[in-house]
């Protein structure tokens, strides 16, 4: 058995312990809003926080979420309180098709815990999720008027 | 001989500083060329008395650089803030950065990916130490040991040098290498990346030697033959 939180809530697995977490979150837990894109850790679909670090979940064997707190895309607000990052996507309309977009609300949310103000060189160096529809011109939008929805 | 009412000595009784200002420009001027001369590196070249050995061990300083050189070794020395991926040592994809302390920038740290173990799933190498990823050692060698684009002079100033190398001996190095498992990695680096050609416990010997051998690396105008 692997136990760890997920988004507050514990839960204890007992799946192949070299599963990649991104299975188990999705399979296992029955989180779907966490998806799987490369496989190969590059296009971030799949990123969720362990702990404080945001981490390509299809990377991350599960053996290592023992004792961990895991957040996904289902646990950054709520129904009633979405996270300021959600209320600036929603602002700015940033999804096209939406399927990447919840590993960059994910790396986004990190970015702006650590760095309340990023520049747009800042989000070039850490928001390095990939979007086929090529969303990033809103992305960017998106992320400076979370950064002003958070502060205020 | 001047007499004491010499004029020129009473200006300089009453207006000495005429002359300490020239002097004082003047030694700072030798000052500076002094420390432009000076080596001002923590590199101190190691004489050895004997040629056989001082060939000998500028022979294995070639086997030496060439294990350093090598994809799996350099790609996390760069002399830039890039890490470099793959056998052709392109550069790593997706803009991934050095950061601080080597270990990436927030939201894309090394560790976002890179875990306590190469992964069989994705392809990702990792290092075997320790054993939670959140706490993996994988990061970039110190700016100070970018190795990318010197030659085997400035590359072996480079390692012996202990203001760059992190204050390491000969000694030091020869255990970095035999025992760290970011270097281990190097022999083990997972499906679809060559491992370093020579055997890990050669290499070690080959290292001791050019240690006993006086650590000899080659000066700039005179690379080792090879």
């Amino acid at each position: 058995m692997i136990t760890f939180k997920v988004n507050k809530k514990k839960v204890s697995v007992n799946d192949d312990p070299d599963t990649p977490l991104l299975w188990v979150l999705r399979d296992t837990v029955g989180l779907k809003g966490t998806k799987f894109g490369c496989g190969k850790a590059f296009c971030g679909a799949c990123s969720v926080h362990v702990n404080d670090t945001v981490v390509r979940s299809c990377s991350f064997p599960v053996k290592y979420a023992e004792g961990k707190n895991i957040t996904t895309i289902e646990g950054v607000g709520t129904e009633d309180e979405l996270h300021p990052v959600q209320k600036a996507w929603i602002e700015e309309q940033v999804p096209q098709c939406g399927y990447c977009q919840s590993g960059f609300i994910m790396s986004t949310v990190k970015l702006l815990e650590h760095n309340p103000d990023p520049t747009d060189e800042d989000i070039n160096k850490s928001i390095t999720n990939l979007c086929r529809c090529g969303t990033y011109y809103r992305v960017r939008k998106a992320i400076h008027l979370a950064a002003k929805l958070k502060k205020s | 001989m001047r007499r004491k009412n010499d004029p020129l000595l009473k200006m300089l009784k009453k207006r000495w500083y005429f002359l300490f200002f020239p002097l004082l420009i003047l030694a700072s001027v030798a000052y500076s060329a002094s420390l432009a001369n000076s080596n001002k590196s923590g590199y101190v070249p190691i004489t050895v008395q004997d040629s056989t050995d001082r060939e000998r061990s500028l022979k294995l300083f070639g086997e030496v650089a060439a294990v350093l050189r090598h994809p799996r070794c350099i790609n996390c020395h760069p002399s830039d803030d890039y890490p470099r991926q793959g056998d052709e040592m392109r550069r790593h994809m997706f803009n991934v950065q050095r950061g601080n302390h080597g270990k990436g920038v927030i939201g894309m740290k090394c560790i976002s990916c890179h875990g306590a173990s190469n992964n069989l799933a994705s392809g990702v190498p990792g290092a075997p130490e320790p054993d939670d990823p959140l706490k993996s050692r994988w990061h970039l060698a110190p700016l100070s040991m970018g190795w990318i684009g010197l030659n085997d002079a400035q590359l072996g100033k480079r390692l012996l040098d202990k203001e760059q190398n992190g204050n390491m001996s000969p000694q030091d190095l020869v255990e970095h290498m035999e025992e760290d498992p970011l270097v281990l990695w190097g022999w083990d680096p997972g499906e679809g990346r060559e491992p370093i050609p020579i055997p890990h416990d050669e290499f070690v010997e080959i290292l001791k030697e050019w240690v006993a051998t006086g650590a000899q690396v080659p000066t700039e105008d005179k690379e080792p033959k090879k």
